[in-house]
């Protein structure tokens, strides 16, 4: 680079998403690693148009509001990672296009006492082909299935990785989030 | 909570202006993309443009170092949609610079190449 002013600099962003069912942590996990508070944006949408609220007996209620959180990890004076939490319901799917654009890659956080929550979000990234791993947050300190339970519960392809983790755990998240990247590092090398 | 001066009203009663009033009712930007990590700069302190929505000006005073569009739209409690109208207006009259990252729709969503990844985890483990 050849300015060495710090005025001016305008560094690289790059997203990870967090996925997952509602409740299961993804907040947490944010916190847990965000070198700030997690910050929430919101976007309001207004039933004109999007066609996915049935707005029968609810006249008042024009508009929705859909939050998301989001972290920050400041990997040097050129890099920003952002993590953002997806919006928990499948109906505001279209901004997890938004998100999921030129992201770096995805964590879907399972619960195992509900393993269903995440199929939407498997889905998803395999249809988009994004690059994720499944992370179980055993929060209780119980790891009730192995991770080769949970792969094939889930019908995960032989390479997605599952990892265990403790969302309010600093290092654990850590460890997911260079797992995720070193995942993605493989998956270029295998398609090159 | 939007600041005012309604409170007797809690947080339930919802905002006391409608979210996209500030905007004049328009929902899209005038120009520009305004993707959720592209970086705003001002270009100049906004003191001085007195046209401009008071909104419009706490963005040009909060953008004196790069700002991403997330964070903005956070730290100003407004909408994301409120937030790239407004930036949309900013950014044809030239008072902002948008840093926006480098998607190419024709080949499909740029990931982070080599370099980058390594940077990335490298970082991560020093945390």
């Amino acid at each position: 680079m050849a300015s060495e002013r710090s005025d001016g600099h305008v560094p690289l962003a790059v997203k990870i998403l967090i996925a997952g069912g509602f409740g299961v942590g993804k907040t947490t996990l944010v916190s847990a690693v965000s070198e700030i508070r997690p910050l929430q944006t919101e976007e309001v949408l207004t039933n004109v148009g999007v066609g996915i609220d049935d707005v029968h007996g609810v006249e008042a209620k024009r508009t929705t509001t859909v939050a998301m959180d989001f972290g920050r990890i400041s990997i040097n004076q050129d890099i920003v990672l952002y993590l953002f939490g997806t919006p928990g319901q499948d109906r505001f799917w279209f901004l997890w296009d938004e998100l999921a654009l030129g992201a770096l890659g995805a964590v879907v956080l399972a619960d195992t006492r509900r393993l269903d929550d995440c199929f939407p979000s498997v889905d998803y990234f395999e249809r988009r082909n994004t690059p994720f791993l499944v992370a179980v947050n055993c929060f209780d300190g119980v790891q009730k299935h192995s991770s080769e339970q949970i792969a094939k519960a889930l019908d995960l392809d032989p390479e997605v990785p599952v990892v265990l983790c403790d969302a309010r755990d600093r290092r654990s998240v850590k460890d997911v989030l260079i797992a995720l990247v070193e995942h993605v590092m493989t998956r270029k090398q295998i398609a090159a | 909570m939007p600041q005012g001066e309604h409170d007797w009203l809690d947080s339930d009663a919802g905002p006391v202006v409608r979210p996209y009033a500030v905007t004049g009712g328009r929902a899209k930007p005038a120009v520009g993309a305004f993707d959720l990590v592209a970086f705003v700069v001002s270009r100049v302190d906004g003191s001085g443009e007195l046209h401009l929505l008071p909104e419009q000006r706490a963005i040009l005073a909060r953008t004196s170092e790069p700002v991403s569009v997330a964070e903005l739209a956070s730290h100003l409690d407004l909408a994301l949609g409120v937030v790239r109208v407004l930036l949309g207006d900013l950014l044809q009259q030239g008072l902002i610079e948008m840093h926006e990252p480098e998607y190419d729709q024709s080949v499909g969503p740029q990931r982070p190449d080599d370099r980058i990844l390594k940077a990335v985890v490298n970082g991560l483990r020093a945390l």
